[in-house]
C-alpha cells in the first residue's frame, strides 16, 4: 500500500525588536551569561511584565505579510511549566486569542499552506551543561518570539522545504526577523502522520522537536514517514509521542509520550491588560510593509521579461532585490543588470549570510552606469562584463577602465580589413573550417575580437567571416 | 487628630529630634516586640542614618513634607533594596532585593523612616498572621488574640505604637481584617489606583496596596502620597482625582448609605450591633440609609478562593531554589532539588493553596472553577454597579467577628476562610474599601465596619469615614504599648 505524508509546521521565529517583549534590556544575541537581564525578565518576586508594543507591530507585520486576520483584542496567557531555564515557571504566551489567525503562505506548485494561528510570546533562558554542573544562561529569556502554527497541509518534504525557505524569507524581507536557524532565531517542530493514500482521515501524529536546519527537517521527516509506515505494515500503531532528532545517527527518539504530557493549566496573565488594535493602526502597519518577495519576482518576470529562475534568485533576499530595482532605474533592458548581478556578482557573493547583507563593492549606480554604455552601443557585451570584473575588484566607476580608445563600435570597413587579416594569417583555420570543423571558426573570430581590442561586435564578425570565407 | 501630622508638627516645631523620635519607636519595639512579634525585622541603621539627615535638613532651616521624618513600617511581602523581604515564608530566608517597590520607592522619596518589615502571614495566604515561618502577630489589645491577618504584623505594630503608621496588602481583607481586629484604620484601595510593583504577588488580580493608620486622616495622607499611576504596572491607574486630603470636609448631608443584607447575615451579634449603632450615627448626621439585597454575594467566597489560589499555584512557581532564598540542603538532582526546596520551604496553608489552585486550573477541571469563578466574578461587579447607582457607598461589618484567639485559625483552615465573608467581594469587584473601628464587644475587643465605594471613589469613603471618627471618637481607643507622643 502507498502512504501519504501528512505534516504541520510550529515554528518559531525570533523577533528582532531591540528590546525584550517584557522589559527593556536589549535582545542581542551573544554576550557573557546573564548580562543581558533585569528583576523582570529573571522573574524576581514582585516584578511585573510591562509589554512592549514593538513586538506587537512586528507580529501584526509577519500576519499580514502571510495573509492573517488582524484581531482587534487579543490578551496574554500564561503557560505554567517548571523547568530551570523559565524563571517564573510560567511562559508568557497567548492560548484562545492569538494576534493573528487564518493565512497562508502559497508555495510554487500552486497550494496554500494554510496557517491556523500566529501568537507572540516570550522566549526562556538556556542551560548550560560545563564542568560536570548545569549552569542557567537567562540572556534569551524575554526575547521576543512569535509561533507560526500551521494546518497539517504539508504532503510531502519539498513542500515543507520550500516552506520554510519562504517564511525565512519573508520575515527577513519585513524586516522581523533574521530568521538564522543555526543560531536558534528559527526554530521548527514539526507534526508528522502517515495515512494510506486517498484517506482522508488523519492518522496518530508524532511531533519532532526544536529543529535547527531545513536539511535535517527534511532528513527527520523523511526517517519519521518511513519509521512510521513500518509500524503500519508490521501491523503495529504509531503512538503519539514528542520525538528529538539526531543529526548523527540520522535517527528520531521518544522524549516523552501522551501520557508525559504537560498540563500546561492556561490562564490568562493578570498582571498584563488587553492587546487592543484598531483597524487604522494595522492599515497604517500595512502601508509601511516592502513588496513581498512572492508579488515582487512575479512582476519581473512579466515586466522586466527575466526568467522565472532568475527572478526567484533576485528576490530570494531583500537586499539583492533592492540593489536590483535601483540599478535598473532609467534603463530600456533589466535583463542586462539580472544577467550581470547573477552571473557575475553573484560568483563573489557565495554564502547565504553574505548574500543577505549584500554588500557589494560595486553601486548600484555604477552598475547602471555600465549598462547603459551597453544600451547607448558605445561598448560591448564582452567589454562590459571584463569591466565590471574590473570594478568588482576595486569598487570604482567603469570610466576608470575604459578609454577614449574603447568607446565607440567598429566600423563595417575596418572590420572586413581585420577578417581578411585573420583568414590571410591562418589559411590552416580556414582550411579546417571549410573541411566541416566549426570551431575552427572559433579561433578566427578570437583574432578578429583581439584586433579590435573587444570592440567589435562578435554576432557581426562570425558574419561577416563566414560571408568572406564562402 | 492625625497621628502623622502630629509628628510632624513636634519636628518642625523642634520638640523633638528625629533622631530622637526614631529612637523612641526602635527602644519601644525592641521593649514589645518580644510579646507582640510585629516587626520580623528591624532596620535601626538605615532609620538612625534617614533621620540624621532630616535633622540635618531641618537644623539647615529647610522645609519638610508632611511625611518627611516620620517613622513607618512595611509589610514584609513589600521589596525593600537590600533589606531582607521574606513573606515571612522559609523559601525567601535570606532574600535581599535588588530593586525597590514602587510604593517604597516613593515613600522613600518623600523621606520616610523605615523602622522595619512586619509579620504577616505567609506570601498573605491568612487570616490570623499564624501561618508567619516566624509565628503570630498578637493584638495590642489582648495579646491572647491574634492580630488578623494577613497584614497582622503592619497593624499589629500600629495598635501598639511601635508605628505611626505601616503598609499592608489587601488581596481578600488583609488590610481590612487586621485593622478591624486591632481597632485602628485600615484602606484597600481601587484595584489600579496603587502600582503593585515590588508587591510579591499572591493574587495578581485581587492584591492591591494600602495603608493601616491610626485615623482616617493618616490614611488619606498616605493614599495620596502612593497613589499614582506608574509605567512600570500595566494594571495601574493612579488616583484618577484630586488628592483625598483637601477633600476632607466631613460633610456629609444626604449622603446615601447603602446597607446589603447579605452583609449582616451570619455576623455576631455583638459585631451586628456596632455597625448598626454606626449607621445610627451616620443618620444623626445627615445621610440617608437604604437596604436591598446582592444575591451574588452568597458567591463571593468560593469565587475569592478559586481565583486567588489559581493565580498563587502560578505566581509561586517561581520559588524551586535555583535563584534565590531558600534551597534544600540535600537533593539527588535538579528535579528533586525543586521537590524539596518547595516541600521544605513552604508551609502548610501555602501548600493547600497551591494544591487548590493547580486543581482549579487543570485541564478537564478549568470550566468547572475557574471558567465558573470568572463568570461568577463578572456578576459580583454587576451586583455593585447596581448597589452604587442607588447610594453612594456600601457599610458592612469587616468581619463578622472580633480577632480570633492565637491557634485558633490555624486549627480550622475552612472555618477561617468563612470569616474572610465580608472583605473578599470588595477584591473580587476590584472596589475601595476602608475599614474603621466602631466599637468594642464585651471583652473589650475592637469592632471594625468598612465603607465600601464605588471605583476611585477614595476620596468619598474616607470624608465619610472621616465624618465618623470625628462624631464617635471613643471607638479609637489607645493601647498601653508603644510611643506617647
Amino acid at each position: 500500500m502507498k502512504y501519504e505524508l501528512v505534516s504541520g509546521f510550529e515554528t518559531h521565529v525570533e523577533l528582532s525588536t531591540n528590546t525584550k517583549i517584557f522589559c527593556s534590556c536589549t535582545t542581542q544575541f551573544g554576550g557573557e551569561p546573564n548580562t543581558h537581564c533585569c528583576p523582570v525578565c529573571i522573574g524576581l518576586p514582585g516584578t511585573l511584565p510591562k509589554l512592549n508594543r514593538q513586538v506587537v507591530k512586528y507580529a501584526i507585520m509577519a500576519g499580514l505579510a502571510t495573509n492573517c486576520e488582524i484581531a482587534e483584542v487579543a490578551k496574554m496567557d500564561r503557560k505554567n511549566y517548571c523547568y530551570p531555564d523559565l524563571p517564573k515557571a510560567y511562559q508568557i504566551s497567548e492560548y484562545d486569542k492569538p494576534l493573528c489567525e487564518h493565512g497562508y503562505i502559497q508555495l510554487s506548485n500552486g497550494r496554500k499552506i494554510r496557517i491556523l494561528r500566529i501568537h507572540i510570546e516570550e522566549d526562556a533562558g538556556k542551560l548550560i551543561h560545563a564542568h560536570g554542573d548545569t549552569y542557567v544562561d537567562y540572556n534569551r529569556g524575554g526575547v521576543p518570539l512569535i509561533e507560526i502554527v500551521t494546518e497539517p497541509d504539508f504532503r510531502s518534504t519539498d513542500e515543507a522545504r520550500e516552506y520554510v525557505e519562504k517564511l525565512q524569507q519573508i520575515m527577513r524581507y519585513i524586516g522581523v526577523s533574521d530568521c538564522r536557524m543555526q543560531e536558534g532565531s528559527m526554530r521548527c517542530d514539526v507534526n508528522i502522520s502517515v495515512r494510506p493514500e486517498g484517506s482522508d482521515e488523519l492518522g496518530t501524529r508524532t511531533e519532532i522537536k526544536n529543529m535547527n536546519s531545513i536539511n535535517n527537517i527534511v532528513k527527520a521527516m523523511e526517517y519519521e514517514y518511513e519509521r512510521q509506515v513500518d509500524v503500519i505494515e508490521n501491523g503495529g500503531k504509531v503512538t503519539q509521542e514528542t520525538l528529538r532528532y539526531d543529526d548523527a545517527t540520522n535517527t528520531t527518539s521518544s522524549m516523552r509520550g501522551k501520557e508525559d504530557a504537560n498540563d500546561y493549566r492556561y490562564f490568562r496573565d493578570p498582571d498584563l491588560v488587553t492587546i487592543l488594535t484598531s483597524r487604522e493602526e494595522v492599515e497604517e502597519i500595512r502601508k509601511t510593509l516592502p513588496e513581498l518577495p512572492a508579488v515582487k519576482q512575479a512582476r519581473y518576470v512579466d515586466e522586466y521579461d527575466i526568467p522565472e529562475k532568475d527572478a526567484s534568485l533576485l528576490t530570494k533576499y531583500r537586499k539583492v532585490s533592492e540593489y536590483f530595482d535601483e540599478a535598473i532605474e532609467g534603463l530600456k533592458n533589466p535583463k542586462t543588470v539580472s544577467n550581470f548581478i547573477i552571473g557575475s556578482i553573484f560568483r563573489r557573493v557565495e554564502t547565504e549570510k553574505d548574500k543577505e547583507a549584500f554588500d557589494v563593492s560595486v553601486s548600484p549606480k555604477h552598475l547602471r552606469e555600465l549598462v547603459k554604455m551597453i544600451e547607448d552601443k558605445k561598448i560591448q557585451n564582452n567589454l562590459a562584463k571584463k569591466t565590471l570584473e574590473k570594478m568588482l575588484d576595486t569598487g570604482k566607476p567603469c570610466t576608470e577602465f575604459i578609454d577614449e580608445s574603447d568607446l565607440g563600435g567598429v566600423d563595417d570597413s575596418a572590420l572586413e580589413q581585420m577578417c581578411k587579416n585573420a583568414i590571410d594569417g591562418n589559411p590552416n583555420a580556414v582550411a579546417d573550417y571549410k573541411g566541416g570543423k566549426e570551431k575552427a571558426l572559433m579561433s578566427l573570430l578570437g583574432n578578429v575580437m583581439k584586433q579590435s581590442r573587444g570592440k567589435a561586435d562578435a554576432q557581426a564578425v562570425r558574419a561577416k567571416l563566414i560571408e568572406m570565407i564562402n | 487628630m492625625s497621628e502623622i501630622k502630629k509628628i510632624h508638627d513636634m519636628l518642625v516645631s523642634k520638640q523633638i529630634s528625629c533622631k530622637e523620635l526614631t529612637e523612641k519607636y526602635l527602644t519601644e519595639i525592641e521593649n514589645s516586640n518580644k510579646e507582640l512579634n510585629a516587626y520580623v525585622n528591624v532596620t535601626p541603621d538605615a532609620a538612625l542614618a534617614q533621620a540624621e539627615k532630616v535633622d540635618a535638613k531641618l537644623g539647615k532651616g529647610e522645609e519638610i513634607g508632611l511625611l518627611e521624618g516620620v517613622p513607618m513600617t512595611l509589610k514584609d511581602n513589600l521589596s525593600t533594596k537590600g533589606i531582607e523581604t521574606t513573606c515571612c515564608s522559609k523559601i525567601l530566608t535570606g532574600y535581599k532585593p535588588i530593586y525597590n517597590a514602587t510604593v517604597w520607592e516613593k515613600l522613600e522619596g518623600e523621606g520616610a523612616v523605615l523602622l522595619g518589615k512586619t509579620n504577616m502571614d505567609e506570601f498573605a495566604m491568612g487570616s490570623s498572621s499564624e501561618t508567619s515561618y516566624f509565628g503570630g502577630a498578637a493584638n495590642p489589645f489582648n495579646t491572647k488574640h491574634c492580630a488578623g491577618g494577613s497584614s497582622g504584623g503592619v497593624a499589629s505594630a500600629v495598635g501598639a505604637n511601635i508605628a505611626p503608621y505601616g503598609l499592608g496588602s489587601d488581596t481578600g481583607g488583609s488590610i481590612r481584617q487586621p485593622a478591624s481586629f486591632c481597632g485602628i484604620v485600615g484602606l484597600k484601595p481601587t484595584y489600579g489606583a496603587v502600582s503593585r510593583y515590588g508587591l510579591i504577588a499572591y493574587a495578581s488580580s485581587l492584591d492591591q496596596i494600602g495603608p493601616i493608620t491610626k485615623t482616617v486622616e493618616d490614611a488619606s495622607i498616605v493614599f495620596d502620597a502612593i497613589s499614582d499611576y506608574d509605567p512600570k504596572d500595566s494594571t495601574s491607574q493612579g488616583r484618577k482625582g484630586e488628592p483625598t486630603y483637601n477633600s476632607l470636609n466631613n460633610d456629609i448631608k444626604g449622603m446615601k448609605i447603602g446597607i446589603a443584607r447579605e452583609y449582616l447575615e451570619g455576623v455576631r451579634d455583638d459585631v451586628k450591633e456596632a455597625v448598626l449603632a454606626a449607621v445610627k450615627v451616620y443618620e444623626s448626621l445627615g445621610a440617608e440609609v437604604i437596604y436591598f439585597d446582592m444575591p451574588s454575594l452568597k458567591y463571593a467566597l468560593p469565587v475569592y478562593y478559586i481565583i486567588a489560589c489559581a493565580e498563587a499555584s502560578s505566581n509561586l512557581g517561581r520559588y524551586d531554589g535555583i535563584r534565590y532564598g531558600f534551597k534544600a540542603e540535600h537533593y539527588n538532582g535538579t528535579h528533586d532539588m525543586m521537590c524539596r526546596t518547595r516541600s521544605e520551604g513552604f508551609g502548610d496553608e501555602v501548600k493547600r493553596r497551591i494544591l487548590l489552585g493547580t486543581y482549579v486550573l487543570s485541564a478537564g477541571y478549568y470550566d468547572a472553577y475557574y471558567k465558573k469563578a470568572q463568570n461568577l466574578r463578572g456578576a459580583i461587579v454587576k451586583a455593585f454597579d447596581e448597589a452604587f447607582s442607588k447610594c453612594d457607598f456600601v457599610l458592612a461589618p469587616t468581619v463578622p467577628m472580633t480577632a480570633f484567639e492565637m491557634g485558633h485559625a490555624v486549627s480550622d483552615p475552612v472555618e477561617t476562610y468563612l470569616t474572610d465573608i465580608c472583605t473578599v467581594p470588595v477584591n473580587i469587584a476590584g472596589l475601595p474599601a476602608v475599614s474603621v473601628p466602631c466599637g468594642f464587644n464585651a471583652d473589650g475587643m475592637p469592632i471594625g465596619m468598612q465603607l465600601i465605594g464605588n471605583k476611585f471613589n477614595e476620596a468619598k469613603i474616607l470624608n465619610a469615614a472621616n465624618a465618623y471618627e470625628k462624631a464617635a471618637p471613643e471607638n479609637f481607643k489607645e493601647t498601653k504599648w508603644g510611643v506617647k507622643l
